[in-house]
């Protein structure tokens, strides 16, 4: 049905492993080739750990899925290397718009400052970040393994045993950790047997992605009973190559087969873009959708990922966002683990720091669901109410709820951070995600989120430790100096940190703040940093 | 701040016929539809979350028909 893109064609390689006949032992095997499973990969590459990638397919993602790729997501994966082709194909935006029938109701600017690498989103096909993820998981030597399908597992004290299907027959082999990325239908859950809680919802939607030229900007449209499709919602997207999602909301008494075929939908989208508008079909699906999440996202030495951990509605783009959030938490936890610099009670803190995020997103989620599909007579007169009041009335847009986008959670409350004792004028608490700010290394243009990248970091105003790095029972922290190792050239890092001379923040190798004092202290240094590898005790 | 629930009105009967007035010749939707946006023009005059919850609780918690 696409007739804008080619698949490409991932071909089967029979493994050593498999030709042995031996059961061979990895570190870690990442079961499930998505956006979130290819991140993982990569993620462990660069930290210098081997890891093994099973994907039952042969190809990226078929046909429209994710669409949206939110800021932090976008650090993440420039922080692994391959943002460059994402930005470079995909379409940023930043403003949203809403409308009750032909009129505009509220306005959302998601990214109102400058001075940041990454754009707040860009709207991506996925098979194209599939794609660009793939490129640079085998640029890293990333043993992925195409058709590869897990049949079996069967999870030990200290390993895992998989069984796998290829077109050369079945094979085992054993990994000590295993990272599950097998998405919302994941194999591997069902295999252990875990209780994945939540609700489906009745409301079916239609996605449309339709190849047009068309006058639209590049801004996320959302309607509200728009005279085109009355009583209903309708969200509009750009994508790469001309490509435009269309998402109309269908309500519950819908005949799925019915409303995919194009006699059917057809009319729908002419209704909306004018009698006279070219356009051609490339893809309709139509869709429900569930919000779920296991209770814990790690069981023993399995470890759960993105939509195979947990499922929110499409409403806020925190689906794929999340997922890669949670690998970029994830991994450098691992790689201590495998090093045997943290005990494996660290990966206790991957799952309550992400089912916090899970929580966050899950709600975020709800809520607008709530909104754009009311369950009641109440709740749609509540609804409705909003919607006349915004019109007029600003307090009213701020209730107004078409989605709220996908942003990084702060990992409050969690055991790895340091509470702070000096007072500070700024977000980046601890547990909180470090705000990116222009900088010019040796008088060129840089970011800091690049010199952060994904190791520890004392960054420091002013006061600095000796040259070199500070390394503490094997755990090495990289210092990061204004005014040594780069210049705050637009004073964006000082005003987002807070940044007084004396100022230090310690920062995880996921860009989130685990410390921050006044002044440098190697003693507070060295207690904050045990603590973020899950070896301090609980804070008094 | 506590919800009051005190007089607060000065004269509460024109409040009342006020309030009824609203209504008259409204269908039950148009009903629903006008105390949905009164309730949510009020709620963001009291602003405060904690005494709004504190009225949302006053509200469910009155028996609906003793019988």
């Amino acid at each position: 049905m696409l007739q804008s893109y080619d698949y490409p064609e991932f071909p089967f390689r029979l493994s050593d492993d498999q030709r042995s006949g031996a059961v061979k032992h990895h570190p870690v095997i990442v079961v499930g080739g998505g956006p979130v499973g290819l991140t993982a990969a990569i993620d462990l590459a660069t930290h210098g750990v081997p890891a093994v990638l099973l994907d039952e397919d042969h190809t990226v993602s078929v046909g429209s899925r994710a669409v949206c790729y939110a800021k932090r997501a976008l650090e993440i994966w420039g922080r692994l290397g391959c943002a460059g082709p994402m930005l470079e194909k995909g379409v940023v935006w930043q403003i949203g718009k809403v409308f009750r029938r032909d009129r505009q109701v509220y306005q959302f600017d998601l990214l109102p400052e400058s001075g940041h690498r990454m754009p707040a989103f860009i709207n991506l096909q996925q098979y194209y970040l599939e794609e660009f993820l793939v490129e640079r998981a085998e640029a890293l030597g990333v043993d992925v393994r195409w058709r590869e399908k897990v049949v079996g597992v069967e999870p030990h004290d200290d390993h895992v045993r998989l069984t796998v299907e290829t077109p050369a027959g079945r094979y085992d082999l054993e990994a000590d950790w295993l990272i599950a990325t097998d998405g919302a239908r994941s194999f591997v859950r069902r295999a252990l047997g875990l209780n994945f809680a939540g609700r489906a919802f009745e409301d079916h939607f239609l996605i449309a992605d339709v190849a047009m030229r068309a006058n639209f900007p590049r801004e996320r449209w959302f309607w509200f009973d728009p005279p085109f499709h009355p009583r209903q919602s309708t969200l509009l997207h750009m994508q790469a190559d001309n490509i435009w999602r269309i998402d109309f909301q269908l309500g519950r008494d819908t005949d799925p087969e019915e409303e995919r075929k194009p006699e059917r939908v057809i009319p729908r989208l002419k209704a909306m873009l004018g009698q006279d508008t070219e356009f051609e079909l490339e893809w309709v699906s139509v869709y429900t959708f569930q919000c779920r999440r296991l209770e814990r996202f790690r069981h023993g030495h399995v470890l759960f990922a993105g939509d195979a951990a947990h499922l929110v509605s499409p409403f806020g783009a925190r689906g794929a966002n999340s997922g890669v959030q949670d690998t970029d938490n994830l991994v450098w936890k691992l790689k201590l683990v495998i090093e045997g610099k943290a005990p494996e009670s660290l990966l206790d803190s991957y799952d309550r720091e992400r089912v916090l995020a899970a929580d966050e997103n899950l709600k975020n989620s709800t809520r607008s669901t709530d909104f754009i599909t009311p369950k009641s007579a109440v709740s749609r007169a509540f609804r409705d109410a909003v919607l006349d009041l915004a019109e007029h009335h600003p307090f009213a847009r701020r209730l107004v709820n078409s989605g709220r986008l996908s942003v990084p959670a702060s990992y409050r409350g969690s055991p790895l951070n340091t509470t702070d004792k000096d007072h500070f004028d700024s977000a980046m608490a601890p547990g909180g995600p470090c705000a990116d700010a222009p900088v010019k290394v040796g008088g060129r243009d840089g970011w800091l989120l690049n010199l952060l990248g994904g190791r520890f970091v004392l960054l420091c105003f002013g006061d600095a430790p000796a040259e070199g790095q500070l390394e503490v029972d094997g755990v090495a922290v990289a210092p990061l100096m204004e005014g040594r190792d780069f210049v705050d050239s637009e004073g964006l890092a000082v005003e987002r940190y807070d940044g007084k001379p004396g100022t230090c923040y310690l920062i995880r190798p996921d860009q989130h703040v685990a410390a921050r004092w006044r002044r440098y202290d190697e003693d507070a240094i060295e207690t904050a940093l045990l603590r973020a590898v899950g070896r301090g005790g609980i804070e008094a | 701040m506590k919800l009051n629930t005190d007089p607060n009105i000065a004269r509460p009967d024109d409040f009342y016929e006020a309030l009824i007035a609203l209504h008259r010749d409204l269908s039950e939707e148009q009903s629903r539809q006008v105390n949905a946006r009164l309730i949510l023009l009020l709620a963001n005059h009291i602003g405060d979350m904690d005494v709004l919850r504190q009225a949302m609780n006053a509200a469910a918690q009155e028996p609906a028909d003793p019988r």
